[in-house]
């Protein structure tokens, strides 16, 4: 039954190495389908290249599908994985800067890591400012400190919220997802670059 | 193969099939989703320290974050995570011979403008980042797999935010 760090099949220290092994697989993943440029993440925003809406939908649904089947074949119990507990005001807010960032640097910060392995000088300087960016956060705590806390909603589900179960919110966004890739599908015959 | 061939990246929905299973397998092994950024921020408290003891061991902030990741960098999970992700992404560069130094950029800006707005959005991306509680891998990515409502909303507002001024940065890229 996983995951098998909680049940204690496996030591801490294969954790680690688990770790670093599921990195190799993100950071090749990501290289391979184009995310270490960040002319092609940008396109998104300019209808161009929608590979990201693409790999990160589909990426978040199989994952979604599989922690699904995995609890109903009994090899993972969903209630020792870590839900991300949603803070609402810095989720937003946190959000937004993350946006604008985007837009402006052309990376985010996994992409960035992922693209100065190959070269990309520009990732390097886009690391230099998740460095200072950090360092801004952690030294100015204090007068952050109330947005960050602000409207805690402990750990809730978006199907819980709704009202519907688990498998059914994920039918909805399967095709949500499905309609957002036509829409992809159609920009990127409509907003061509041949070179990019 | 052709040079051109061996450059072409994969299916993006393929990519996508991959990239969950690599989610997924984490969720498996470990409980957790994938990150980034708070491998940065693992590394940064370390350096902090190293440069100030004293200035951590008075503030609060660094306080709390070292009683929650005791052992400090070398026994995180998001920092070895990212020494994996810069071990793949040069394999996959590699092997698709695209090992290359280079400053990617709009033929309409300079590359002088490109590794200044790139520094600023590493900026913004890396405060965003702390406040948000996670960057597109572990909030957004990670966050929308466990259908958490806060992965979901910071989805949302990073992609809508960056949408919403692509107009203005559209030198930038196109």
């Amino acid at each position: 039954m996983g995951p098998l760090i909680v049940y204690e099949h496996i030591s801490e220290y294969t954790n680690l190495l688990m770790a670093f092994i599921i990195g190799i697989g993100f950071g090749f993943v990501l290289e391979r389908s184009g995310f270490s440029s960040s002319r092609k993440l940008a396109g998104m925003f300019y209808g161009y290249d929608t590979t990201v809406l693409k790999v990160f939908f589909t990426a978040a649904i199989v994952a979604m599908l599989g922690l699904l089947f995995f609890s109903l074949f009994g090899w993972i119990d969903l209630s020792l994985i870590y839900i991300n507990p949603t803070f609402l005001w810095s989720a937003i807010v946190g959000g937004a800067i993350m946006g604008v960032g985007f837009i402006l640097g052309g990376f985010c910060p996994g992409t960035a890591f992922c693209a100065l392995s190959i070269g990309k000088l520009d990732a390097l300087t886009f690391i230099g400012g998740l460095v200072i960016g950090v360092v801004l956060f952690t030294e100015g705590f204090p007068l952050i400190e109330e947005l960050f806390y602000a409207e805690n909603m402990g750990t809730p589900t978006i199907n819980e919220l709704i009202g519907i179960s688990r498998g059914t919110f994920g039918l909805i966004l399967i095709l949500v997802a499905l309609g957002m890739f036509f829409v992809g599908e159609w920009a990127e015959r409509k907003f061509p670059r041949e070179e990019y | 193969m052709n040079k051109e061939q061996s450059t072409k990246y994969i299916n993006p929905y393929m990519g996508g099939v991959l990239l969950g299973l690599v989610l997924l397998t984490a969720f498996y092994f470990s409980g957790r989703g994938l990150g980034a950024s708070g491998a940065v921020k693992s590394v940064v408290v370390a350096s902090v320290e190293t440069v100030s003891p004293s200035h951590v061991e008075s503030t609060e902030f660094y306080q709390n974050y070292k009683a929650s990741h005791s052992g400090g960098p070398l026994k995180d999970w998001l920092v070895w995570e990212m020494l994996g992700v810069l071990v793949g992404g040069f394999i996959s560069g590699a092997l698709a011979g695209r090992l290359k130094f280079k400053v990617e950029h709009s033929p309409k800006i300079t590359s002088k403008v490109r590794l200044v707005f790139a520094a600023i959005g590493g900026i913004l991306f890396g405060f965003g980042s702390q406040l948000g509680r996670g960057c597109t891998s572990g909030s957004a990515l990670s966050g929308m797999a466990v259908l958490s409502l806060g992965g979901f909303i910071t989805m949302a507002f990073i992609f809508g935010t960056a949408f919403a001024l692509a107009y203005f940065a559209r030198k930038l890229w196109i």
